[in-house]
C-alpha cells in the first residue's frame, strides 16, 4: 500500500468514527442558533462571543481547561460503566460522596504535610466512591435489582446525607465554635490544589488547578485498564455480549460489581478535585451538583472512549465557559444548556442510525442465504 | 391536637398530589415496557406551560389543558426515540431532562423578560373547589382539613381509580401488561406492541403534564426554575414503591407526602428527625423495597427492553 492510499484509508477511518459525533455537534449548534435568532441576536455574534470566551487568550483556554476538569472525570466513569452495561446514572452521588470524604480527610488530618495529605484525602475520596456505587452495583448483580433506578435513589440519598453533614456534622459552628454556615468548614491551605495561575502569570485570572492533570491521568488510566488489561477486555465483553462473555469463562457479576465500583471511584475522585481545586467546601444545596449529569453526555458525545471523551469535555468545557460570556451579549445562557441536550438526542439517535446500517446488511446475508435454500425446495420437489 | 395533626394531613395530600399523577405516568409508562426517566422533564414542561397559558388567557383550567398537551409533546419525543427507533430509554430520558430545563428557563427568559420565576397568576387553583364548598362547613375538619385541599388533590385520586380500572379491568389494560411483561407473545396473538407503547407514554407524558401544573396552577400560581427539583424522581421512586400498581403508588405518594409535610411542619408535632432525613426517606424506602425488606418490587419483565417487529 502506498502513503497516497494510506492517508485515505486513514481520512476515511477517521471519518467513519467522528461523523456522528460531528453530525450532533452540529444539529446542537444549528438549534441553538435559531434560539438566539428568537431571543432577538446575531448566532454569528454570539459564536463568536462564545469562542473568544474560551480561546481568546491563555487565561481564557485556562478557564476552559477549568470547567473541563470534572466533567472529564465524570465522562469516564460513566463510560466505564456503560462500556461494561451498566447505565450508572449515580454519578452525582458519588461525586458527593468523594467531595465530602475530601472535606472530612482534610479536616482531620490537617496537620500532616501538603503531598501526603493530598495523596490520603484522593485515596478515601476514592474509596467513597466506590463504596457508594458498590451499593448499586451488589444489588444488581446478587439480585437483579436494575442500577438505573438504584443509581437514581442513591444521588438522593447522597444529597440529603451530605446537607446533613454539612449542617450537623462538618459546620464552622460545631468544629470552630464561629457562627453557622449553609455550608462545611473550609479546606486548610495544605489541602488544596494548586492553581496554574500562582505558578505561571500566563494563566491570568484563569481558575484552572493541578486537577487538570489528574483527569488526563484518569483518561490514560482507563485507556490502559480497558485496552491494554485482561480485566478490561474482560469488562468490555461483558458489555458486548454477557452471555457469550460469561460462556468464556467471564464472572459476570463479579464483572459487574468492578465495573461499578471502578466507575464510583472516578467520580468520587472528581469531587475530591473539585472541592480541593476551586471550592474547598461544600455547601447545602437543594439539588444535586449536575456533573454527573453531565458526564453522561461527555461520555456518549466522546464515544465512550477516553481520546474521545478528552475532546468532548472541551467541547463542553468551552460551552459552559462561553455561556457567561454569551450571557454578557444579552442571550439566555440557557441556550447552552439545549445545545448539549440537542447534541445527546442526537447521540442517541445514531446509534439508531447504527442499528438500521446492521439491520440492512444482516438482511442482504439473509436474503443471499434464503434464495439458494429456497431453489433447494424447488429441486425436491 | 387535631387542630395540629389536620392542616398537616392536609399538606401531605397537597404535596402527595403531584407525585401521585406522575407516579400514575410512570406506571402507565413501564407497565406498557417503557422506562420512563423523563418525568422530572415533562413535570418541568407542565409546570411552565400551565402558568404561561393560564397567565396569557386568564383561565387556570385553560393552563392545565396546555400542561397536559405539553406533557404529550416531550412524551412523544421519548416514545418515538425508544419505540419506533430502538433507541436507548435512559439516554433519551436524561435528554428530556436536561432539554425541559434548559427550554423552560429560555422561554421565561424570552417572555418575561426576566430571570428566575414568571409572574403569579391571581385565580389559582389552590382553594376548595367550590361544588364542595359544603364540606368546609363540617365540623372541626371542615376548616382545619377541607379547607386544605385543592381541586387537584380530588383529581388525584380519581386518576388514581381510574388508571385501576383501565389497567386491570379492561382489554386494552391487559393489553398493555401483556405488551409489558412478554411483548413477543402479545404481539403473535395480534396485539400492535407499538400502538399500545405509544398510547401509555402519551397517557404517561398527560399525567405528568397535570403533575407539573398541580405544582404551579395548583399550588405555588407561580412558576420558579429549579421548583421541580428531583419532583420527578421521587414519583419514580413511587411507583416502584408502589409496585408498579395504581393503587400501590397512591400509597407510596402519600407515605412519602405525609413525611415531607412532617419535614416541613413536624416541629409542631414535637417531631425531632432531622429534616434531611425525612428528605432522604422515599428514596431509602424505595432501596429497600426493591431488595425485598418491605415486600419485593419487581418491575415488569420487558421493561426497558425496546421491541423489534419481526417480519413475519
Amino acid at each position: 500500500m502506498n502513503d497516497g492510499n494510506k492517508l485515505k484509508k486513514i481520512t476515511k477511518d477517521l471519518w467513519l468514527i467522528l461523523r456522528f459525533p460531528l453530525i450532533s455537534i452540529a444539529a446542537g449548534f444549528f438549534i441553538g442558533a435559531v434560539l438566539i435568532l428568537i431571543a432577538g441576536k446575531n448566532p454569528l455574534i454570539a459564536y463568536i462571543a462564545l469562542f473568544q470566551g474560551s480561546f481568546g487568550g491563555v487565561d481564557k483556554i485556562g478557564e476552559t481547561l477549568f470547567k473541563m476538569t470534572p466533567i472529564l472525570m465524570t465522562g469516564l466513569s460513566f463510560s466505564i460503566a456503560f462500556r461494561t452495561g451498566l447505565f450508572n446514572i449515580g454519578g452525582e452521588g458519588q461525586f458527593l460522596a468523594g467531595a465530602i470524604t475530601a472535606i472530612i480527610a482534610g479536616w482531620y488530618f490537617q496537620s500532616l504535610p501538603h503531598l501526603l495529605l493530598v495523596i490520603i484525602m484522593f485515596i478515601l475520596a476514592i474509596l467513597a466512591g466506590a463504596a457508594w456505587a458498590s451499593i448499586a452495583g451488589v444489588l444488581k448483580a446478587k439480585m437483579g435489582i436494575h442500577e438505573v433506578i438504584t443509581t437514581i435513589m442513591l444521588n438522593y440519598t447522597a444529597l440529603y446525607l451530605v446537607n446533613y453533614i454539612v449542617r450537623a456534622v462538618m459546620n464552622p459552628q460545631i468544629l470552630l465554635g464561629t457562627k453557622a454556615e449553609a455550608h462545611t468548614v473550609s479546606l486548610p491551605d495544605a489541602a488544596r490544589l494548586t492553581k496554574l495561575k500562582d505558578v505561571f502569570e500566563i494563566f491570568g485570572r484563569s481558575s484552572v488547578h493541578t486537577g487538570i492533570f489528574i483527569a488526563v491521568g484518569c483518561a490514560v488510566f482507563m485507556y490502559i485498564l480497558l485496552f491494554r488489561t485482561t480485566l478490561g477486555y474482560e469488562l468490555r465483553s461483558g458489555g458486548l455480549s454477557p452471555d457469550a462473555a460469561e460462556y468464556g469463562g467471564v464472572k459476570k457479576s463479579r464483572n459487574i460489581i468492578m465495573a461499578m465500583g471502578i466507575s464510583g471511584a472516578v467520580a468520587g475522585l472528581a469531587g475530591a478535585v473539585n472541592v480541593m481545586g476551586i471550592t474547598y467546601y461544600v455547601a447545602q444545596s437543594s439539588t444535586t451538583p449536575g456533573y454527573g449529569f453531565d458526564g453522561i453526555a461527555v461520555g456518549l458525545v466522546g464515544g465512550l472512549h477516553p481520546i474521545g471523551i478528552i475532546a468532548s469535555s472541551f467541547l463542553f468545557g468551552i460551552l459552559s465557559n462561553g455561556a457567561r460570556k454569551m450571557q454578557l451579549e444579552g442571550i439566555p445562557k440557557e441556550v447552552i444548556a439545549i445545545i448539549q441536550g440537542v447534541i445527546i438526542v442526537f447521540i442517541a439517535s445514531q446509534y439508531i442510525i447504527k442499528i438500521i446500517y446492521k439491520k440492512r446488511k444482516e438482511n442482504e446475508i439473509k436474503k443471499e442465504k434464503i434464495i439458494p435454500e429456497k431453489s433447494k425446495e424447488e429441486e425436491v420437489r | 391536637m387535631w387542630i395540629v395533626i389536620l392542616p398537616i394531613l392536609a399538606s401531605a395530600l397537597r404535596l402527595a398530589t403531584p407525585l401521585i399523577f406522575s407516579a400514575l405516568g410512570g406506571t402507565f409508562s413501564e407497565r406498557s415496557g417503557v422506562v420512563n426517566i423523563a418525568l422530572e422533564g415533562i413535570m418541568v414542561m407542565g409546570a411552565f406551560f400551565s402558568i404561561l397559558f393560564a397567565d396569557f388567557t386568564g383561565s387556570p383550567w385553560i393552563g392545565v389543558m396546555a400542561a397536559i398537551l405539553a406533557g404529550m409533546l416531550t412524551a412523544l419525543l421519548l416514545g418515538v426515540v425508544s419505540i419506533h427507533l430502538q433507541g436507548n430509554q435512559v439516554v433519551m430520558g436524561t435528554a428530556i431532562n436536561i432539554l425541559a430545563v434548559g427550554l423552560t428557563s429560555y422561554l421565561l427568559q424570552i417572555i418575561y423578560k426576566r430571570f428566575g420565576q414568571t409572574d403569579a397568576i391571581t385565580n389559582a387553583l389552590t382553594n376548595n373547589p367550590t361544588i364542595l364548598a359544603f364540606l368546609e362547613k363540617l365540623p372541626v375538619v371542615g376548616k382545619a382539613f377541607f379547607s386544605g385541599l385543592t381541586p387537584f388533590v380530588y383529581l388525584a385520586f380519581f386518576a388514581v381509580g381510574l388508571s385501576y380500572y383501565v389497567l386491570f379491568r379492561t382489554p386494552f389494560g391487559l393489553r398493555v401488561r401483556a405488551v409489558g411483561e412478554h411483548p413477543k407473545a402479545a404481539d403473535t396473538v395480534g396485539v400492535n406492541v407499538y400502538k399500545i407503547r405509544y398510547i401509555c407514554v402519551l397517557i404517561s407524558g398527560a399525567l405528568a403534564g397535570i403533575a407539573g401544573a398541580s405544582l404551579t396552577v395548583g399550588y405555588t400560581a407561580i412558576f420558579r426554575e429549579h421548583m421541580v427539583s428531583g419532583k420527578g424522581f421521587i414519583a419514580l421512586a413511587a411507583m416502584v414503591f408502589g409496585k408498579w400498581h395504581p393503587v400501590g403508588a397512591l400509597l407510596a405518594c402519600l407515605f412519602f407526602g405525609l413525611a415531607e409535610a412532617l419535614s416541613i411542619q413536624g416541629s409542631m408535632l414535637g417531631i425531632k428527625i432531622p429534616t434531611e432525613f425525612m428528605h432522604m426517606l422515599p428514596y431509602v424506602a424505595t432501596i429497600l423495597a426493591l431488595i425485598g425488606v418491605v415486600g419485593k418490587a419487581v418491575a415488569p419483565a420487558a421493561d426497558g427492553e425496546p421491541y423489534e417487529k419481526g417480519e413475519n
